[in-house]
Parts: structure tokens; C-alpha cells; sequence
């Protein structure tokens, strides 16, 4: 309970005239207001810093996996026509004609790539049809589209002749869909509309389980690294301790790219690792360390280990020395007190650097893409696919969205079964 | 009016004049020697004919930014360097502006310059062609041992020659020489990987060399990985490792067996604010002698002209001397292929 609404509390829970008159109590009130004005506006610019950073970024992401208006604001005319065929056999010619109308106008604006593009992803191998077939549109005349365009578009490509290509457009058509979180899961629908495992590729999902798998791997190896170090920080003398904190926190203060480079320089084949065990005899030919799972995790061991350390450390620091003399008095042995008191006093800051590993690790993309090889890969990586070279910003916004949901999920579980009240970063 | 007002004033109306008089440009490439050579004999001489400030910027490819820009309305490139496999994607989705060729200039022989570019330079109307560069696999002479590899056979085939090949992290260019490799005529590449069985023999061929391959996602690292023994083979643009015999004096050697040739085109970015002095740099650009600059890092100048300007002894190295052995990289398939097959490369990563 913060002082402010403490202060309320006793105001509301006294009677008035008890302790106070009710003149006071409104005074006071009218204090309390003003000081929660006050702590309001020098708290806006951070609110405001947030919303545009923050708030409004992952609103957008969000909405992006689920609103997809292209194709509808493209070839409107098209869709509503499609809307009386019943997906059997092929639509009428007046469809079709009314599809190469919508072609030749796109073809003239220069929009048939986008078209093409977003009809593509729901069948590979579209993309040069649409295109193709819109370019030789472009010069045939209105008039003439309205009568024979079902004639024109399967002169041009005989693919317009199959069912397939109609479907895909309704598919696309949609401008709220489901598609992109269907696809993220590694499902999608069939012709007749129920949900079905996706038969193209299955990836998704296994990228989703090796990603919290690794995850899980980093942070259980950063507390058993880091915890013992901030034990020993904690409790040495502080010369020692001061020293050694530096040492933790230079790396901390290095540029992160630096720090993955580094390791590159120490894993790859001939790097100093291997340099070392060669010259000492200890291997003969150079062991595969780096573009693999292995060389991922250690190297984001090794960037995270300062954000396991430093909650821990603090913790640490806040235990009284006195309970572990009393707990050790009372006749139990050191390992046993250290259990049973010291080890649960510490609990908020494992908590708290375990959280803050799990979840910058989820996400991470940079080192993973750097040092990661085939089997490093994370569901970053794909994401990055999806942003940078398929453009498919949609599936890119679902897959972050339920990474998002994941994380916020496993965030709960932890609050039911630990509590976030436990966490405590210094 | 106070002094401070006045010289402040007169300050800001300096300012506008001279970014009135003199234009800003900014111009995108991929850095590296081939940025370096693009620096030297582009953009410097640009700025010292017309006064125009120039800044140049550094992009891995891809057409992710254009869009982003384009879509937000807020335009920051003006003119982006673009490989062909991108550009047709980017003109088709509206997202460059159409390049006339009324504006460029003719050859310094005379010739127009609809004669002078080689026709691959100006099929698409957003772009005019500056390099054919090509994709071509290198190998250490320190790392390679006493069989030399010859085609592009001899790189997946790890019981002949032994040890890692390193290759880029993606299908395209990969996915065509496991094709090869596998026996596909070179013209018929593509029409055999759009099909599923084509597309499942491209992968099962990758897969028997699966385990000896280091994956990377820069070109910067393929001399690296060469350099260290990282591996014995490694996928390379021809241009970087030019770069490193000639300018580093690495004992590399090319395999010029199915390399992937494509054009790197100048567009400008659509809704610039600057077109005008946009279109005026490509076409001082791609002028006879700035383009005869390019063969510096083994790129081949996409002008005939050009060509009388070049060091015959660059000559053997362009990727123009070796076209016969060649498969031109097909920008509609992969504008076609590209993201399901990127999935499928994927899903084959993790099996």
C-alpha cells in the first residue's frame, strides 16, 4: 500500500467527526488530489514515450495478424462477383471478365505486383501468372474486356482455367482473417473451411518448442554460474567484491556485437579454443564448435549471465548475516541452513534474473543469427524471414504475436504457482 | 531585431539556400569493395562535376525498407542499388519509379544508348542495369589438399573432396546447383524446381552434403571462413573474392562451373522528393566511364562502351568472360517460389 492511498484509506475508514472534522476531511481530500496531479503530470512524458514506443507498435503488430485489406481494396469488384460461385468447377464468365477488368486497372496503376504477391501465398506459383497476365492486359480495349475477358485470361495462362486460382482469391479476399495465426501454428483451412494440419510445411510449432527448449537450457545454465559468483560477491570483503563486480560489468558495458564476434574468434575451426587443445595435444583434429546449437547457447550464456548476477546479487546483499549465525545456533548444519533459511531468502532475486533471462533469451535474434549455424536457430530468425525477405509482414505480426502470448502465459503460470510479488530486482 | 535574431535569421536563410542550390542525395548500396569502387567511381566524380551532397548508406538487400518507407509515406532513399531477383518484385508492387530511358546519355563511342547496355540491363522499366556480378563457389589452395574441385559436381560431392562447404543461409542459388549437381541440364533448372518433385530432388540432393555445410548470412564471411579453414569450399560473390587475392593476396581460387549470374540495377525509391536530381545521378552513373570503374572488384560493366576502357587483364575475371558457363538467376521464379520455398528451406534446416 503506497502512503498516498493509505492516507485515504484512513480518511474513508474513520467516521467523520471521530478524529476529524469533515471540513479537514475534505481538505485533506483536496491535498491528496492536488498530489496526485501533481505525481501525474511528471509521470506524462513517460507515458506519452510509452504509447509511441510501446503501446502503439505492438496495438499495430497486433492488428496486422489479423487485418488484411489488400487484395479486398484491390479488386473489390471481383470478390463480390465471386460471391454467387459456388466454388465448384469454375465461376462464370462474367467473373472472369470482371477479374480482367480489375487486371487491366491494376496493370495501369502498377499494383498488379501486390495483388500477385499477397494472392501467391495461398498459391506458390501465382505470383508470374497474375503478373503476366495483367502486362497483356494492359493494351486490350475496355470494350472488349467486358465481352471476352474470360476469352483473354485463358489465352494468357491456362492456370486461370483451374479452380484453384479462383479459390485462392476468396481466400485472400478476406479482409479479417485467421489465416496468419493459422499458418503460425502449423495448420490451415481446406476447401470445405475446417481447419486442417497444414500439408505444405511443418515448422512452426518445432520452432516455437526449440526456442523455449534453448531458452530453458540458458537460464538454467546462468544460475548455475551465476548464482555461486553473486554468493561469493555477496559475502567477500568489499576490495575483493568491488573488483570482481567489474569484472561482470565491463563485458555488461560492451557492445553486444563485440561480445558475439569474440566468440566467433574463439570457437570457429581454427580459433583459439581449438588452438589450444591442438597444441596441448589434448585433440587431434579441431572439434565443430561454432555455427551450432552448442556455440548459441554459450554464447548467450555469456551475454545474459550479468542479468541473473546483479538480481541476485542484490538480494544477497539485503540478507541479514545474523539469520544464518541464528539458524546454525539453533543446531542445524551448514548445508542444511543454508537450505532451509538461506536459500529461500534469495528466492525474489532468482526469480527476478530467471524471468529477466528467460524472456530476453525467447527473443533473441542477433546472436542466434550470428552464431547459430542450421540447428541455432530460434523462431527470431524466422521472423526476420518473414519481415526482410518474404515481406509476409502479416505471418511475421502472428508468429510475434503468439510469442507474445506465450511469454505472457508462462508469465501467469509462474504468478499462480510464485508469485510476482516475489520478484525483486535490487 | 537584436544582433542574436538577425545573424540567426540570416544563418537559416544561408542554410535554405544552399540546399537549394546544391541538392542532397541519398544513394544505397552494399557497401564493402564493391561500395568502395561504386564510391570512387560513381558518387565521388558526381559530386565534383555537379556539387551535389551524396550520402551513401549500406543495405544487405531485400526490399523490406523500400517498403516501409514507401508505405509510411516517409521516404529516406532516393536511389537504391537493387539486384534483379528484388527489383521485379519492388516495380510490380508499386514501390520505385519508372526509370525513362530517354534519360540516359549515349556511349562515349556514339552509340545510343538503347545499342550501348547489354539488353538485360534495360528490360525492366524501373531499373537500369550497372554490374553483372554472379555467384560462384572459391577455395583455399593452403586448405584444398591434392584434389582440386573443377564443377559444381566436385562441391557436393564430399567423398571426392572432403571437409565443410560453406554456403548462404537460403534457397535461392542452392537449391539450383543441387539441381546441377544432380544431373539437371542448366537451362531446365528452373523449369524442374517449380514442380514438386523437382523441388524434393533439389532438396534430397542438399541433404547428402547436409552435415558439411557451414551456413552463413553475409557474403563478409566467406573469405573469413576460406582464410581460417573454416571450410575448404564456400559460395561467394565473385567480386569479394576477387577482392581478396588481388587486395589481400589469399591463395583463393574460383570454380566458375553453374555460377548464378545476375544485374545489380540502379532505381530510385517511388515518392521521392528528389527525383529529378534522382534520375540526373543514374544517369551520370551509368555513364561509359563511371561504369568502367566496376571491373575494380571483378564486376562486369553493364555498358558495351565501357568495356574499351577496362585492364584486359581484369578481363579473364568478369563474370561477362565466363557467361557460356552460366545460369542467369530468374527473377520470376523466385518472386514466384521464394517464400514457400523459403518455409520448405526451413523445415529441411531443422529436420
Amino acid at each position: 500500500m503506497t502512503p498516498l492511498t493509505q492516507i485515504n484509506a484512513e480518511i474513508t475508514t474513520h467516521p467523520a467527526g471521530d478524529l476529524l472534522t469533515s471540513e479537514e476531511v475534505s481538505l485533506a481530500r483536496r491535498e491528496l488530489r492536488r498530489k496526485k496531479l501533481i505525481a501525474l503530470a511528471l509521470v506524462i512524458p513517460l507515458l506519452i514515450f510509452l504509447f509511441f514506443t510501446f503501446v502503439a507498435p505492438i496495438g499495430t503488430m497486433l492488428y496486422r495478424s489479423v487485418y488484411n485489406p489488400t487484395v479486398a481494396e484491390l479488386i473489390p469488384q471481383t470478390l463480390s462477383s465471386l460471391e454467387s460461385w459456388d466454388g465448384q468447377g469454375m465461376p462464370d464468365k462474367a467473373v472472369m471478365s470482371q477479374m480482367a477488368a480489375d487486371m487491366k486497372r491494376l496493370a495501369n496503376l502498377r499494383k498488379s505486383g501486390k495483388l500477385a504477391e499477397s494472392i501467391n501465398r495461398y498459391l506458390p506459383g501465382t505470383s508470374s501468372v497474375i503478373k503476366s497476365t495483367a502486362r497483356k492486359l494492359r493494351r486490350k480495349d475496355d470494350q472488349k474486356i467486358i465481352s471476352q475477358g474470360a476469352e483473354f485470361l485463358l489465352a494468357a495462362n491456362d492456370k486461370w482455367s483451374q479452380p484453384e486460382i479462383w479459390q485462392a482469391l476468396i481466400k485472400a479476399g478476406k479482409v479479417y482473417t485467421d489465416g496468419y495465426f493459422l499458418t503460425a501454428l502449423d495448420l490451415e483451412r481446406n476447401d470445405a473451411g475446417d481447419i486442417q494440419q497444414r500439408t505444405s510445411t511443418q515448422i512452426y510449432i518445432k520452432l516455437y518448442a526449440k526456442t523455449l527448449r534453448m531458452a530453458l537450457i540458458i537460464t538454467f545454465m546462468c544460475l548455475l554460474l551465476g548464482y555461486p559468483l553473486a554468493y561469493y560477491l555477496a559475502n567477500a570483503p568489499s576490495k575483493t567484491a568491488n573488483m570482481l563486480m567489474i569484472l561482470v560489468l565491463l563485458p555488461f558495458w560492451t557492445s553486444l556485437l563485440v561480445r558475439t564476434t569474440a566468440w566467433i574468434a574463439m570457437l570457429q575451426t581454427n580459433g583459439v579454443i581449438n588452438s589450444l587443445l591442438t597444441s596441448l595435444h589434448v585433440i587431434s583434429s579441431p572439434l565443430e564448435m561454432l555455427y551450432t546449437e552448442f556455440s548459441t547457447i554459450i554464447a548467450m550464456t555469456h551475454i545474459l549471465l550479468p542479468f541473473m548476477i546483479l538480481p541476485l546479487y542484490s538480494v544477497m546483499k539485503g540478507i541479514d548475516p545474523s539469520l544464518m549465525r541464528a539458524a546454525m545456533s539453533m543446531g542445524a548444519k551448514p548445508p542444511s541452513a543454508f537450505i532451509s533459511v538461506y536459500f529461500p531468502n534469495t528466492l525474489p532475486g532468482l526469480s527476478a534474473g530467471a524471468l529477466l533471462v528467460f524472456i530476453i533469451s525467447v527473443g533473441y535474434y542477433i546472436t542466434p543469427a550470428l552464431v547459430g549455424g542450421t540447428d541455432g536457430q530460434m523462431i527470431s530468425n524466422i521472423i526476420a524471414f518473414h519481415m526482410q525477405q518474404s515481406n509476409n509482414w502479416g505471418l511475421a505480426a502472428a508468429l510475434g504475436s503468439l510469442l507474445l502470448v506465450l511469454i505472457l502465459t508462462l508469465y501467469w503460470v509462474y504468478d499462480r504457482f510464485v508469485g510476482a510479488s516475489n520478484i525483486k530486482l535490487g | 531585431m537584436n544582433i542574436k535574431k538577425i545573424t540567426t535569421s540570416l544563418a537559416i536563410s544561408a542554410l535554405m539556400a544552399s540546399t537549394a542550390n546544391a541538392g542532397e542525395l541519398t544513394v544505397v548500396s552494399f557497401g564493402g569493395a564493391y561500395g568502395a569502387a561504386q564510391k570512387q567511381h560513381m558518387l565521388d566524380p558526381y559530386t565534383a562535376k555537379t556539387g551535389n551532397k551524396l550520402l551513401f548508406e549500406d543495405y544487405s538487400g531485400g526490399i523490406a525498407e523500400i517498403k516501409a518507407q514507401v508505405e509510411a509515406g516517409n521516404i529516406q532513399w532516393d536511389v537504391v542499388d537493387i539486384e534483379v531477383i528484388d527489383l521485379e518484385r519492388a516495380c510490380s508492387e508499386g514501390l520505385l519509379e519508372l526509370v525513362p530511358t530517354s534519360i540516359l546519355s549515349k556511349g562515349s563511342d556514339g552509340s545510343s544508348a538503347m545499342d550501348d547496355f547489354i539488353p538485360s540491363a534495360l528490360k525492366n522499366e524501373c531499373g537500369v542495369g550497372n554490374i553483372v556480378w554472379t555467384i560462384v563457389y572459391a577455395y583455399s589452395e593452403k586448405t584444398i589438399g591434392s584434389t582440386k574441385p573443377r564443377s559444381i559436381g566436385d562441391f557436393f560431392n564430399t567423398s571426392k573432396i572432403p571437409g565443410k562447404r560453406a554456403m548462404r543461409k537460403r534457397p535461392q542459388v542452392n537449391l539450383e546447383w543441387a539441381l546441377i549437381a544432380d544431373g539437371v541440364p542448366r537451362d531446365q533448372v528452373y523449369k524442374v524446381l517449380a514442380t514438386e518433385a523437382g523441388q524434393a530432388r533439389a532438396f534430397a540432393r542438399l541433404g547428402t552434403i547436409k552435415n558439411d555445410i557451414v551456413w552463413f548470412d553475409s557474403w563478409s564471411q566467406v573469405p573469413q571462413l576460406l582464410n581460417d579453414g573454416g571450410a575448404v569450399m564456400g559460395q561467394s560473390a565473385n567480386g569479394r573474392i576477387f577482392n581478396a587475392i588481388k587486395k589481400d593476396g589469399k591463395p583463393f581460387k574460383m570454380v566458375w562451373d553453374a555460377h548464378v549470374y545476375d544485374l545489380d540495377v540502379w532505381a530510385v525509391v517511388k515518392g521521392t522528393k528528389n527525383k529529378k536530381l534522382a534520375f540526373d545521378f543514374v544517369n551520370f552513373a551509368t555513364g561509359t566511364k563511371p561504369l568502367s570503374g566496376m571491373p575494380d572488384v571483378a564486376y562486369g560493366p553493364t555498358r558495351k562502351s565501357s568495356m574499351a576502357l577496362v585492364d584486359p587483364a581484369v578481363i579473364p575475371d568478369l563474370p561477362t568472360s565466363h557467361l557460356d558457363q552460366g545460369v542467369k538467376a530468374d527473377g520470376i521464379f523466385w518472386a514466384d517460389y521464394g517464400e514457400s520455398l523459403g518455409e520448405k528451406f526451413n523445415e529441411w534446416l531443422l529436420e
